[in-house]
């Protein structure tokens, strides 16, 4: 038997359609959008409150997530625990899963860590920084039309073509 | 009906994110080469599926609101911060441009197979790390503070439908440009491409 080859993806109107109805049933349902760092922020005032709970509860930044109940007890780790689960399924079913370090043809294995590890600690820092992300405050901001969601936007997009002038030979 | 609902329920939000987890998978947002191909001005995935999510979500919500069925008040607006937002967001796009990913995406990425999103997620931590101990020391960031949850609409006093007749505008024009990109820079990298690279 040959391998099965993936299923190509969907064509980015129907997928956008389908993003666009999801955030919007959010929104109906909660009266919020969905979001993705803000996990992140609960995933790390857990762990530091566990590794320095006096250190964490005095911090002025984590220290807010630590309330009556747990720090990780909050919808948006419901949110992306489903994120997760639909992206294995999707994955699974378009025969798209495949275990991989991706990275560009010209770029180490090596490399690729060290840029993701960089990215991820500027990306973590600026999320925090704007209090969301891409999923948070552009997707959901733009969906109710908020000024705060169009300057984060424009100011995503500019960076990212500014930045990939000098990165886009790693991929 | 009067939407929001609010108290819904966990199973609701889960089963949003499993559609938000789906739809990225579905499109190709779970790969770095192609997230970063966006900045590269070769495939326009990103701007297409954001654009038409953000304008399908906002036209959805006004027609709830202009039917009487929406409490719009009720809904999570944010507030901006001028400085704070643009400085964020400006990382958020280097990140992305430099590891692939943006924190959602990350997540889409780990749960189809790719281990470096486990690095970008590393990453994220360190980088919340140092924030939440700089945290006292970039409060002057958040001086340039709009009003609270500002609209396009409030800030200009123009209607709603306007701004999305304007967001559709936009994104019908950024389809065609995208298009015109994609047929000199080498096109939209496929599923297909992606399987046999990087294993």
């Amino acid at each position: 038997m040959t391998e099965r080859k993936p299923q190509d993806f969907w064509p980015p109107l129907a997928a956008g359609v389908g993003l666009g109805l999801a955030l919007m049933g959010m929104f109906l349902f909660t009266g919020h959008g969905l979001g993705a760092s803000g996990f992140f922020s609960r995933l790390l005032a857990w762990l530091s409150a566990s590794v320095a709970p006096d250190w964490t509860q005095m911090n002025s930044d984590l220290g807010n997530y630590l309330g009556a109940s747990h720090p990780m007890n909050s919808w948006i780790s419901w949110e992306i625990a489903g994120v997760a689960i639909g992206a294995l399924l999707g994955s699974l079913i378009a025969r798209r899963f495949l275990f991989k370090i991706e990275r560009g043809p010209r770029t180490g294995v090596g490399s690729r860590i060290g840029f993701a590890v960089a990215g991820g600690t500027l990306s973590g820092f600026g999320a925090s920084l704007a209090g969301g992300c891409t999923s948070g405050l552009g997707l959901s901001g733009g969906a109710v039309l908020a000024v705060a969601a169009f300057v984060f936007l424009m100011a995503f997009f500019a960076a990212g073509l500014l930045v990939a002038t000098l990165t886009r030979r790693i991929w | 009906m009067n939407f929001p609902l609010e108290n819904s329920g966990n199973l609701i939000v889960l089963a949003a994110g499993i559609l938000f987890g789906f739809f990225i998978e579905s499109a190709g947002l779970n790969s770095p080469r192609k997230l970063t191909a966006q900045f590269a001005l070769r495939d326009w995935t990103v701007f297409r599926v954001m654009f038409v999510a953000i304008v399908v979500a906002a036209i959805g919500l006004w027609l709830f609101d202009v039917a009487g069925w929406l409490r719009f008040d009720a809904l999570k607006i944010p507030t901006m911060f001028f400085w704070a937002m643009a400085l964020g967001g400006a990382m958020l796009g280097a990140g992305m441009a430099i590891g692939g990913y943006c924190p959602g995406t990350s997540v889409v990425g780990l749960f189809s197979g790719r281990f470096d999103a486990l690095f970008f997620m590393l990453g994220m931590v360190i980088g919340m790390t140092v924030f939440a101990m700089t945290y006292d020391s970039l409060q002057p960031l958040y001086l340039t503070k709009g009003p609270e949850s500002q609209t396009l609409a409030g800030l200009t006093g123009w209607p709603s439908w306007l701004f999305l007749l304007i967001l559709a505008g936009l994104a019908g024009g950024g389809f065609r440009l995208g298009a015109w990109f994609e047929s000199r820079r080498g096109g939209t990298i496929s599923a297909k491409e992606l399987a046999g690279s990087g294993k």
